[in-house]
């Protein structure tokens, strides 16, 4: 087992990373009726379309929950704080916090992302920023 | 509207003991355990003509067949989601005995869930598009995928893990009287609950946990007028759905507005109280499906046994063991009994009905068996 499972992409999200690769925080965005979609699904859910555009995110958000993953993935590897991220585009998305002890973390605070690799998998990844409660 | 009210009914049930290293194949347990249904039935194998699993059933059913010996069958399905669809499989069955499709349906769900492939082990399931979105993250257990929805309902009514542990209690209480349960006579204190060691700390012990177990179950669905004839007293489907939403996992749903609220509970709750007409206060006792204790409580607002936020005054004034106002897996639950998978909570459910649970809920009429995304509503024909 690896220290990160690495995403197996598919044609239905490999947008995403490649935009991760590129330090850029994409979601699909329809391109009948301009809704964003996250997870990504092949159809909008809304108008029926197939043809979609890819939208850069702000990166920019809050906690809306998370825990303290213990060990993950392999049983000597530090923890990392999981969080479901609400951003302010209003799509959720899961991912990590970094830069804060799990003793501070907050729901309702205020977060942006940046970009980081872990065992040779690069992932967007959460920071606190000053701003406060959402 | 959900299924047709008494399109059929339970009319045998079967299982083998429930362990942690059964030492004998998946297909054995199911065989073994169908067989025990068919006979309590009161039927033989060649009367069965459906068969009914879950997706992630590892018993084929052709193999199924030529072990048991059943001849002839022309209705199978198997449905999806997991422990989520454990209530689904009755509502499979039962709409196949309403269409004609089958006359007598056998479900069945064997495994060797702890000597054999654990689910609760990091990263299982990669490659499902959905674990795409949470493993690389860490995100990589069913504990810690729940924990990230349980946290916001912590937060939002304000329960701590001693909370979850009140419930824990009464399941291991349950379970200490119940000789099929792997902790029969074991129960546990609240110090006990708060002593064992943290899965997903503040929000998961071990002793919220459900365990994992080896062992198989099988029930016999026939039209309710057949039933009525057969060797056992007939246990009528009064109701079943399922409750699939938009943008939810199996269970949980990080994409719903409220992650305080468990959705999918709320519109099988929502199909069952309008295709019964009945209301919570009918029910007598209640199996609810428990991969962890927390589930528990999001499933008793949901089907408005209580108010949101209030499972943990509605637990800790003692309605949910024997004796309250709504008894709750009476068997020991999956923390308790064992981790079949929610099957053998319907097990419990007809054992009610039937009046010969070892803890039986006095002249129980109604039991509700909630398993999150599917539901049965069970009674006495």
């Amino acid at each position: 087992m690896p220290r990160v499972i690495a995403p197996v992409i598919s044609r239905d999200d490999e947008y995403f990373w490649k935009g991760v690769a590129e330090d850029r925080l994409l979601a699909r965005c329809c391109a009948g009726c301009g809704r964003l979609q996250h997870p990504p699904t092949p159809m909008c859910p809304k108008c029926g379309s197939v043809a979609w555009d890819v939208r850069e995110l702000a990166g920019a958000g809050f906690v809306y929950s998370w825990i303290v993953s213990q060990h993950p993935t392999q049983s000597e590897d530090a923890p990392r704080v999981v969080a479901l991220i609400e951003l302010d585009e209003g799509l959720r998305l899961v991912s990590n916090l970094a830069g804060i002890e799990p003793a501070d973390v907050r729901n309702g605070m205020r977060v942006g992302v940046e970009f980081g690799e872990i065992d040779g998998v690069k992932l967007p990844q959460f920071r606190p920023v000053t701003g406060g409660l959402s | 509207m959900a299924l047709r009210k008494e399109a059929a009914a339970i009319a045998g049930i079967g299982q083998t003991e429930f362990s942690k290293n059964s030492g004998r194949s998946e297909l054995q347990l199911a065989a073994e355990a169908v067989r025990a249904a068919i006979n309590d039935a009161g039927l033989e194998p060649a009367d069965v003509d459906g068969l009914v699993t879950m997706t992630v059933d590892p018993n084929d059913e052709l193999a199924l067949m030529h072990s048991v010996g059943m001849e002839e069958v022309r209705w199978t399905s198997r449905t999806p989601f997991g422990g989520g669809g454990s209530s689904a499989l009755v509502e499979h069955a039962a709409a196949a005995v309403a269409a004609g499709a089958a006359d007598v349906v056998v479900i069945y769900r064997a495994f060797n869930e702890r000597s054999g492939n654990r689910f609760g082990q990091p990263g299982q399931g990669q490659g499902m598009p959905n674990l795409n979105w949470y493993l690389p993250y860490g995100l990589d257990t069913p504990a810690k995928m729940y924990s990230l929805w349980f946290q916001r309902y912590m937060d939002t009514f304000g329960l701590t893990n001693e909370d979850f542990g009140r419930y824990t209690v009464i399941a291991r209480k349950h379970a200490a009287s119940n000789p099929n349960a792997w902790f029969y006579q074991r129960p546990i204190t609240l110090e006990d609950h708060q002593n064992s060691r943290w899965i997903v700390e503040p929000i998961l012990r071990l002793l919220d946990c459900c365990q994992e177990s080896d062992g198989g179950v099988a029930l016999v669905v026939t039209s309710a007028e057949r039933a009525r004839d057969l060797r056992q007293p007939a246990v009528t489907i009064v109701g079943a759905t399922q409750g699939n939403v938009i943008n939810g996992d199996t269970i949980f749903n990080y994409y719903h507005p409220d992650n305080a609220r468990f959705p999918q509970a709320e519109y099988a709750a929502r199909q069952i109280w309008e295709s019964t007409g009945l209301k919570p206060a009918d029910i007598d006792a209640a199996m609810i499906y428990e991969n962890f204790s927390p589930v528990v409580f999001y499933q008793l607002e949901a089907y408005g046994f209580c108010g949101l936020g209030e499972a943990k005054d509605f637990i800790a004034d003692g309605h949910i063991g024997l004796g309250g106002t709504l008894p709750v897996n009476t068997h020991g639950g999956l923390l308790g009994e064992a981790y079949i998978h929610g099957v053998n909570n319907i097990l419990e459910g007809v054992r009610q009905i039937r009046g010969t649970s070892a803890n039986q809920v006095p002249d129980a009429k109604h039991v509700l068996c909630s398993a999150g995304p599917s539901a049965v509503l069970l009674g006495n024909g």
